[in-house]
């Protein structure tokens, strides 16, 4: 007779963790995935990682993905974890995005906009068919890419910051203006979310929270479960230069910079509800890493919550507390998992429901039985 | 188990945590505390396993901790479950100078999944549960704001409510774990996930009930010498899991004998079920006593 629960969980345990590492080295005699390889080669499950996890550490996130076997969501779970142990030194000021150093800005409302569209990498206007000479690279072919494409540039190819589209609308009273940046943010990492929460809390809650779960909530909203009907006023990917207080002086400076992906969708005028000039609405996303499906998401859940706020929620997605508690990936796939944990107490505890009811059920069939 | 005493790695400090959360903690633990039963929302820190294996006790056992504790880890009464021994190697690795246990007498701190052990808690002990659902209410209300101000009112009529509708459609009530328990007459609590066998032991206990739900970011607590009424009518007692055979005798532990316990209910290779102690300590120690003592009976 087995019983197993009595001895044998931690040699498993053990064991496993051995198994799951070797996997790694079935090839054979390749070589070891380099860190830095996983960076630079996946650069956007990379930036994936590093957002979901809330923590900007490159080479973290890519020795997480290379523990983690390539799996995004247990990645950015290991960036998660590592980031308890940290302590808060600083809070950065808000940051102005104008100063990206862009490597990408288009506009969706707008033909020409001042300084102009900049595809800059994307494969939205890629055929996706298979390049099958990649499947064997010849690394002198490969080592050359980059160089070729470095020393055709012109020295004066790109400015160095672009306006903001929205900011245009702003002049011209067609969006309204900014809100006055008056609170402090709220600080998700130091304050748990009880609801109502500001909007800098589900901000920062859909900034670090996971790419299907929010593509998923904003698909539920752009099929019909809502109406935001949104343009994409401006997207932006570019590496933002992080300013922190000196220690000492406390005088701002560049700590490095981020590479972020930003979305600001405009949506039509609303109903003010106090009589106030129509304009149109914003809603607004932005990520680390190159992620435009996150930031488009992430900036219609921003308006559709909004909207919810304003009018009382009649779709999941303009439910605040239905988006922010169920976008997080380290939450949402912990609780998934950990239903293969052992259940047994509960289930024998359902058992004995389910056997008392059954026999009332029988004893009461018996009593109607007989009364016929 | 003997003491382990292992070198602290380098990257990470007594009891993993930062110093600041640890603070944070031991003061919703300490508000959880003065106000019994009441869910204290706290910055839950993501934690090195999974959410939903723990995250809440393990944060809680954390902030406890010192070098000179004793800790036991179970999980489904057993501290060798995979899930218990993954978590007392944590402890190993990040809370240098701890002493581990699997013998409940011994520990100052319990870390637990599912159970309570069936021997009585001291007033020097800590149990710690692990709790997936913290709010009792969510089965008959979804929304969080709704059912703070339920709480607060302590309106649990649609508590209630379904328990008569279990009455009227099933003639029993069918909550068989996670049993709605009142705590020291206002607020009603979920009591993890233990059956309903371990539900009295919280009522008047000599020892402190610590409860942590790190997804759902909230701790609880029932302090010592508190009431804990699970919800009942006057009409229809609370009832705890039968294990009377179908001579109406009550089963034995097949290992220790013991007739007083929870038990396991272990399908053989033949569809012959045996009926086992689910706190294996518990049991392990009983089979001791009556082996050293064969004639005493009272050990079980």
């Amino acid at each position: 007779m087995s019983y197993v629960a009595i001895r044998g969980g931690a040699e498993a345990i053990a064991q496993s963790n051995r198994l799951l590492d070797a996997v790694r080295a079935l090839g054979g005699d390749q070589a070891s995935i380099e860190v830095e390889m996983i960076e630079r080669q996946m650069p956007i499950l990379h930036g994936r990682v590093l957002s979901e996890g809330g923590l900007y550490h490159p080479t973290l996130a890519a020795l997480a993905l290379k523990q983690s076997l390539g799996d995004p969501l247990e990645a950015a779970f290991m960036l998660r974890a590592y980031r308890s142990t940290q302590p808060r030194l600083a809070t950065t000021p808000i940051h102005d995005t104008s100063r990206m150093r862009l490597i990408r800005r288009i506009s969706a409302a707008f033909k020409d906009i001042p300084g102009g569209q900049m595809l800059g990498p994307t494969p939205d206007y890629l055929q996706r068919l298979f390049r099958f000479d990649l499947i064997e690279e010849d690394r002198t072919m490969f080592t050359s890419l980059a160089r070729e494409w470095l020393g055709n540039l012109p020295d004066d190819a790109v400015p160095a910051t672009f306006p903001k589209v929205i900011d245009a609308l702003r002049a011209e009273g067609l969006l309204a203006p900014a809100s006055p940046q008056d609170a402090e943010p709220f600080d998700i990492t130091r304050a748990p979310l009880v609801f109502p929460v500001p909007r800098s809390a589900a901000l920062a809650t859909m900034a670090r929270g996971e790419t299907g779960g929010l593509l998923a909530l904003a698909y539920s909203n752009m099929r019909g479960y809502g109406d935001v009907h949104p343009t994409v006023g401006e997207l932006r990917v570019g590496y933002l230069p992080i300013l922190l207080p000196h220690p000492a002086t406390g005088e701002l400076i560049e700590a490095g910079e981020v590479l972020i992906t930003e979305c600001e969708i405009v949506a039509m005028y609303e109903d003010t509800g106090n009589g106030g000039k129509p304009t149109l609405t914003l809603g607004y996303g932005a990520c680390f890493g190159h992620n435009e499906v996150k930031a488009i998401a992430m900036a219609i859940l921003d308006r559709s919550m909004q909207a919810g706020i304003t009018h009382g929620p009649r779709n999941p997605s303009e439910d605040p507390e239905f988006v922010l508690l169920h976008v997080d990936g380290i939450e949402s796939m912990g609780f998934c998992t950990h239903y293969k944990m052992p259940h047994y107490i509960t289930f024998q505890s359902d058992l004995d429901r389910l056997r008392t009811t059954q026999k009332k059920h029988a004893q009461k069939a018996e009593e109607k039985f007989h009364a016929r | 188990m003997r003491a382990r005493r292992k070198r602290r790695p380098a990257s990470y400090g007594f009891g993993f945590l930062d110093e600041n959360a640890k603070k944070e903690l031991r003061r919703a633990l300490m508000k959880a505390v003065a106000i019994p039963g009441y869910q204290v929302p706290y910055a839950s820190r993501e934690m090195p396993i999974a959410r939903g294996f723990g995250t809440g006790g393990l944060q809680i056992t954390l902030a406890l901790l010192g070098e000179d504790d004793t800790v036991k880890v179970i999980d489904q009464g057993s501290d060798e479950s995979v899930n218990a021994a993954n978590l007392r190697k944590f402890f190993a690795l990040v809370c240098l100078g701890v002493t581990e246990t699997t013998r409940t007498t011994d520990a100052t701190v319990i870390q637990t999944r599912h159970r309570i052990p069936e021997r009585r808690l001291r007033a020097d002990q800590i149990l710690v549960f692990q709790v997936p659902y913290p709010d009792p209410l969510v089965v008959v209300e979804a929304n969080a704001g709704k059912r703070r101000e339920m709480h607060g009112a302590a309106n649990y009529a649609r508590l209630w409510t379904k328990l008569y509708e279990d009455m009227v459609t099933f003639d029993e009530i069918t909550i068989s774990h996670r049993y709605p328990t009142r705590i020291a007459g206002h607020y009603v609590i979920d009591p993890s996930p233990i059956p309903r066998w371990d539900v009295p032991k919280l009522h008047m206990a000599d020892c402190l009930y610590l409860f942590g739900a790190g997804r759902e970011k909230r701790i609880y607590a029932v302090p010592p010498h508190t009431t804990a009424q699970p919800l009942s009518f006057s009409d229809v007692p609370f009832r705890v899991e039968d294990f009377t055979d179908e001579h109406g005798k009550r089963r034995a532990c097949a290992r220790c004998g013991a007739t007083g316990t929870f038990l396991d209910e272990l399908l053989a290779a033949d569809s012959v079920k045996s009926y086992h102690c689910s706190d294996i300590d518990f049991c392990t120690e009983t089979l001791k006593a009556t082996q050293c003592a064969p004639s005493s009976k009272s050990a079980a």
